[in-house]
Parts: structure tokens; sequence; C-alpha cells
């Protein structure tokens, strides 16, 4: 058990910090919806595997294969571009048809979740029944099946001692990175950022201010449905395959992260993504694979025992102050 | 996380107790725990049947073409007697794909020997139980009652198995099933019950005896979904090696998760010779791509449940090269094993226009035992039951000859070994060697 863990120590580090890499971009769209609605947005997982077909009709679209190098992290730029476009429109989409209206009558927010379940569930299905079978061109028996399209040559491009990280694991990492800092300078420098800020922190107020909340909600959708995009593409470069359930337990592990490293604060999701990824492969070595969620999530439990509002949440005495 | 640091803390959701407490009066509920326990049932329905479909969730390349017929009664009634044979399957279902070759097989049995003008004529009729036991059972009342089926071809699964063959067994109605690989079965002491196929317990022991046999593997690592029928194959396979004297060592993985980079660590942590997975072709292909991505370089296999061109697909088919399989079934398209395979591999291409596939030998010996008993003129169930069990004759797939349990006499296990795109026979688990 220790052995393992030591033997593995490297090895399992550079495949948590890629894997915790996609949770912590899939838990900023929850995150930020969380931060601004008070609403845990389930379809967001969905939305994550709307990107993803994104990224394969992409990959399809170039008819690329074997794609190494520099050419690599253009072709993954490019499938980013597109899926996180599809993701974001999708996402704002999602909002104005399964929120929107539940928010101009409003309607409770138990009301708002159960439409959150169901989006998710419409959107899952049409695509395992419809879309997939009639745009990707599988079988109706195969429309249950995995969709495949290899198209990335691997290449190890660090290899110091213990540690070898291929191409794709380090396009993944720095690919959300990357993200990450751009969505930090989006929120804390531009104007809608500033609108997004304020309306999470005091709606009424910011509306007296002239704020244009449907505007600041449908970008904050925009904004997470295009980190989901992201994180599908940087997915899909890592396992090549997707499926029309795919985001359901992607989605469960980074709704976890969100709520580990504080729902509603961004910089937690981060925090709680890379947590969450290096606990499951820390875990996975020390006691073996199929204990990785039990691992991961006992200590989200014995996190939220000490600190309700996770990692980096604020406290209610800290609001109240 | 350097680069956080100076940067503003915007947490831009502080819970505020006014906030909360108008909010959670509104809806009279914490919401929370509510929609995750539905999500969590929404789990459950995407698990996979439980029942034990011999082998896999294999679509093969037979299907597509093969769901065409699905109410063929076959051949007209003539002027001579005609008895009526069911076959009860998965035929529109989720596991289709294992069921529809086996039924193709069956039919091509029954059309040809139809087209003989024998005295004694078959009907085959279909029963799509879709692999549902309560499905299943209503059939299988009908088939007896009203269409008084003189023999069954099937269920397909063990599962269906379970609740069909106590209503055969007291109709005393013979069954042959081209594809039920559950163990249970043979042990409850149904009369009217054959199989002609190994049980997952030979399959594993087949598979251990080749590993240590022909492969010579020193250390093996065994894989499992961590469900019934992956997890019994892994470990028996694992047992077997063990008994030989090799070094093993074992792991799960998550059947619905995509990352297997821990289990893919393991590996090559213990370096071992040959790596075992048992479960469906689908975490097989996602498995055995990330252990060749990697670097893992030694044999990979698995069992009947990735037998699958879906295995190709899944890993790359540069990943999946020389990937092993063991199945009781035998897919002879070349006719390795005997001329009979060759003709009926031919016979089933020009007709389905697809190459044979998991279970369709099986579906035609399966029917070729019925017509056997139909010929030597016995045409009722209680008689061609008696005639099932003094039969032996050497079947397109194997040699056919039941023992008084109703498996066949001799269990073979047959290796396959991937190339290119395709699954081809590598041989008997007894004989076959790899390169």
């Amino acid at each position: 058990m220790l052995d393992d863990f030591i033997n593995q120590f490297w090895p399992s580090t550079v495949d948590g910090l890629s894997l915790g890499a996609i949770y912590a971009l899939l838990a900023l769209g929850y995150t930020m919806v969380y931060g601004v609605l008070r609403l845990i947005n389930f379809a967001h997982a969905d939305i994550f595997m709307v990107g993803t077909f994104a990224a394969l009709w992409t990959v399809r679209s170039l008819g690329v294969s074997d794609v190494g190098g520099i050419a690599l992290v253009g072709v993954v730029a490019l499938t980013g571009l597109v899926a996180g476009a599809v993701a974001g429109g999708g996402a704002m989409l999602l909002e104005m048809g399964a929120y929107r209206p539940l928010r101009k009558r409003g309607a409770s927010r138990l009301a708002a979740l159960i439409s959150a379940i169901g989006a998710s569930i419409f959107i899952q299905q049409l695509f395992g029944t419809v879309i997939i079978h009639r745009v990707f061109g599988t079988s109706k028996e195969g429309g249950k099946l995995p969709v495949n399209e290899h198209f990335k040559k691997l290449q190890t491009v660090v290899d110091v001692g213990p540690i070898q990280i291929t191409n794709d694991k380090l396009i993944v990492f720095l690919g959300s990175i990357l993200m990450m800092i751009a969505l930090d300078q989006f929120v804390n420098r531009t104007k809608l950022g500033r609108g997004i800020r304020s309306t999470a922190q005091d709606p009424e107020t910011a509306v007296l201010m002239g704020v244009n909340i449907d505007r600041i909600v449908s970008m904050t959708f925009l904004v997470g449905g295009i980190m989901a995009g992201v994180a599908a593409a940087l997915y899909f470069l890592r396992f090549e395959q997707t499926n029309y359930f795919v985001g359901f337990l992607l989605g469960i592990k980074a709704f976890t992260a969100a709520v580990l490293g504080g729902i509603g604060n961004i910089r937690g999701a981060l925090v709680g993504g890379f947590v969450l990824g290096l606990l499951e492969m820390y875990g996975s070595s020390f006691f073996g694979s199929e204990w990785r969620d039990v691992v991961a999530f006992s200590v989200l439990i014995l996190v939220l025992m000490f600190r309700p509002t996770g990692i980096l949440g604020e406290s209610l005495q800290q609001a109240r102050a | 996380m350097l680069f956080w640091a100076g940067s503003t803390v915007y947490d831009i959701a502080g819970p505020r107790v006014t906030d909360i407490s108008t909010r959670d009066s509104a809806s009279g509920h914490d919401s929370y725990p509510i929609p995750y326990r539905i999500r969590m049932e929404r789990l459950g329905t995407l698990r996979r049947n439980k029942m034990r479909v011999t082998g896999a969730v294999a679509v093969s390349a037979a299907l597509a073409l093969g769901a065409v017929s699905c109410s063929d009664d076959d051949g007209g009634s003539g002027g001579g007697d005609e008895v009526t044979i069911g076959f009860m399957g998965d035929l529109t279902g989720e596991n289709s794909g294992l069921v529809i070759p086996p039924k193709q097989g069956a039919q091509l049995a029954i059309e040809q020997y139809n087209a003989t003008n024998p005295k004694v004529k078959i009907k085959l009729k279909t029963y799509d139980s879709q692999g549902k036991a309560e499905q299943a059972t209503t059939l299988a009342q009908g088939a007896v009652k009203s269409d008084k089926i003189v023999g069954l071809i099937g269920p397909a699964f063990s599962g269906e198995s379970q609740s069909v063959n106590p209503i055969l067994n007291e109709a005393k109605i013979p069954s042959v099933t081209p594809s039920a690989t559950g163990i249970a079965l043979a042990e409850k002491g149904w009369k009217y019950w054959h199989r002609v196929v190994a049980d997952d317990a030979v399959q594993s022991v087949g598979a251990g005896e080749f590993l240590s046999g022909s492969v010579k593997v020193k250390k093996v690592f065994t894989v499992s979904d961590n469900q019934e029928y992956g997890k019994g194959l892994a470990d028996s396979v694992g047992n077997a090696v063990k008994t030989k004297g090799a070094q093993v060592q074992s792991d799960a993985v998550d059947d619905k998760g995509n990352d297997y980079s821990s289990t893919v660590n393991k590996i090559n942590q213990f370096k071992p010779d040959a790596v075992y997975f048992g479960g469906y072709y689908a975490v097989a292909g996602r498995l055995f791509k990330q252990l060749r991505e990697g670097g893992y370089k030694g044999k990979v296999m698995s069992g009947d449940g990735s037998l699958a061109t879906g295995l190709i697909e899944g890993a790359g088919q540069a990943n999946a090269q020389g990937a092993l399989l063991s199945c009781g079934c035998m897919i002879d398209a070349e006719g390795k094993t005997n001329a009979k395979a060759k003709k009926f591999a031919d016979d089933y291409k020009a007709k389905f226009g697809s190459e044979v596939a998991i279970y369709s030998s099986e579906g035609f010996d399966a029917a070729t035992a019925f017509i056997e008993a139909i010929k030597a003129g016995k045409t009722k169930a209680e008689e061609i039951n008696g005639f099932l069990k003094t039969e032996d004759f050497q079947g397109v797939g194997k040699q056919i000859k039941f023992d008084d349990k109703g498996e066949l006499a001799t269990q073979d296990i047959f290796i396959y070994e991937v190339k290119d795109n395709k699954l081809p026979l590598l041989g008997n688990s007894k004989q076959a060697t790899v390169s």
C-alpha cells in the first residue's frame, strides 16, 4: 500500500493534475451559476457532453489523424474554439428555455432544480436517441456505444527521472490553466465581469445601479458553457471517445469539486478540482482503483465537517460582518 | 497556484443569511439532497442490464443487416407434416447484437433442412424477449400453450433462462441454448435443458491454461469492471494462473468512468507479462488504449464479453493489435477447425451478407440438434428430448454430444486474436499458440 503509493507518486501526480484540470474547468460552470442564481445547474454536465460531440465533429471534419507536436496544439485550439462556441451557445439556450421562464414567474428554487434535471435528461436522450444516430452515423444500436475518433499521436514531452508527461496531458493542463487566467481577467477587469460580481453580491442593489440582470445571467451561462466546451475539447483530446452519458459521472465529480472548494467561489472551484483529481489518484494508488471515489468522498465529508462552506468558502459570520 | 496571489478575492457568492432564509422558506425545503437522489436513481437506469448476458453487450458486424428480418416464420406448411420450433432471445433490445447471429444461424439450418423436402418440415417461430425475464416468461407460456412448440432454441441469456426453463421443464419441452453461460443453469436438475457452449467456469480455466501454457506468463495482472460477470471471470482467471505458479495482482475499474490512469500506473509498476480484463468490450477498449498509451508492452487479454469489433474501435486499431480473447463460442470464418465450418461461413455470408459472428455457429448447431431428432422420426417433444441425449455429431462449430446434465460432453474454449480490424480464431485454448 504505502510502497505502491510511493512508487506511483509521480505518475499519479501527473494524472491527477490533468484529470483535476478538467474537473476544475467544469466546476467553474457550476460555481458561477450558483453564485449568480443560487441554482445548481445540473444540466451543465450535458452541456459538457454536447461540447465533446462538437469536438468530435470538428476532428472528423478536419479529417486529421496521427497529429503530434505543434499541429496537435493547433487542432486542439480549433476544437476548443468550436466546442466552446457550441457549448456556450447551448448553455445560453438552456437558460432561456429551462430557467428564465421560471425565474420570471417567481418559481421556487426547487422548481428550477427539477427543471434542471429535466433539461439534463432531455439533452441526454436527444443525443442518445436522435443526434448521435443521425449526425454521427452509427447504427441505432450503435447509439448506445461510445463514439471514437483516434487522431492524436502520443509523444513524451517531459522525461525527467520518474516523471513522464505525454503531450496530451500537458496540453490538457496548460490549456485549462490558460482558460482559468482568461476567466480571472474577465471577471476582474471587464465591465461584464463587474456586473457578474455585483449581481452575485446583491442582485437588488445591482439592478438599482443599472445592471441588466437578464443579460448578466445569460452571460454567466455563456461563460460557464465556454469553460465546459473547452473542458470537453481537452477531455476529447485525452480520451478520444465520447457518449451521450459521458457528462454524468464527470458532472458529479465537478460538482463535488465545486462544493469541496466552496460553492460560489471561483478560486474554490479550481482548488477543489485539482484537490479532487489528486485525491482520486493518490487514493487509488494507496487502496486500489475501486476505492478512488470512497477516498475522494470521505475527504469531502471530512472537509465539510470542519469547514461546512468548503475549503475557500466564506463562512456565514464573515458574510454578516 | 501562483498567479492567483495578489488578485482580488472576488468570491461571487458568499452565502447570505437573509438570502438563504427567504429562499429556503419559499421552497420549503433545503433542496440539495432531493435532486441529488434523483440523479443517483438515474444512474441505476444507465447501469447495464444485470441479467447475465452470456458475455457481451456486443454488437457485431452482423447486426446491421441482421435486424432486417424479425418475424420470419420459416417456410410454408406445404402438404406434409410440420412441427414448430421456437427461438427465444433479445432480438430488438440493447444486447441484440449477441442474439441476432445465433438466430440467423438457426434460421439457416432450418431453411437448409426444409429445402431438402423432408417428410416433416420445421417451422421456426421467433420470440423476442428483449432479454427480459418477465417478458420471456409470458412468451414461453404462449409458446407452450398456443404455438405447441416441440423444442426451443434459447433462451439466449442466463437470466431469462432461469425463468423460462422451469416452465419448459414442466411442459416437458426440450431446449438447447446457444449462448447462456451462467454456471448455475446446469445445477438446477432440469431434464429438458441443454446448451452448446461452455460455461464461465470452464472459460476462466481455459483462459488460465492458455496464459500459463502458451503465453508462459510469470506475472499476471487481472482487472475487472467490478460487475458480477466481469469480476467472477477476472478472479477465476487469476486463480487459474496462480495455481500454475504465476504471480497475480488485481485492480478494478469503474465501467461508467473513463479515466483508468490509476490502474495503468499500477500495471506499469507491477510489469506483468499479461493483463486479463473481465468485463465488456466498451471498457476493455478504453483500458487497452490507455495501457498502450501508458507504455505497457506485454500481452492483453479479455473474455467473451469483449469479443466484438467495438473493442478495436474503442482502443484504436494500433492499440488493439494482438489483444487476445477467450470465448466458449466458435467463430471460424476460414474453416480452420473443420470443413463444415467453412461451408457454414460461406452460406451464412451469402444469405445474410455479413461474416459469421458471435454464437452464430452455436445457433446453427442448436437447430441441427433438433433437426437430427426430427429426421429420425421423432416429432413429439418428449421423444425429441430422449433423442437429444443420444446424439453425437460434428456440428459446424463443435462436436455435439450432451452429457446427462445437458452440457456438452467436451467443453472447449477458443482463443481469438485481434488482427487489423478483425478477430480471427487462433484455435482451441489447449493448442493455440501466440507469436
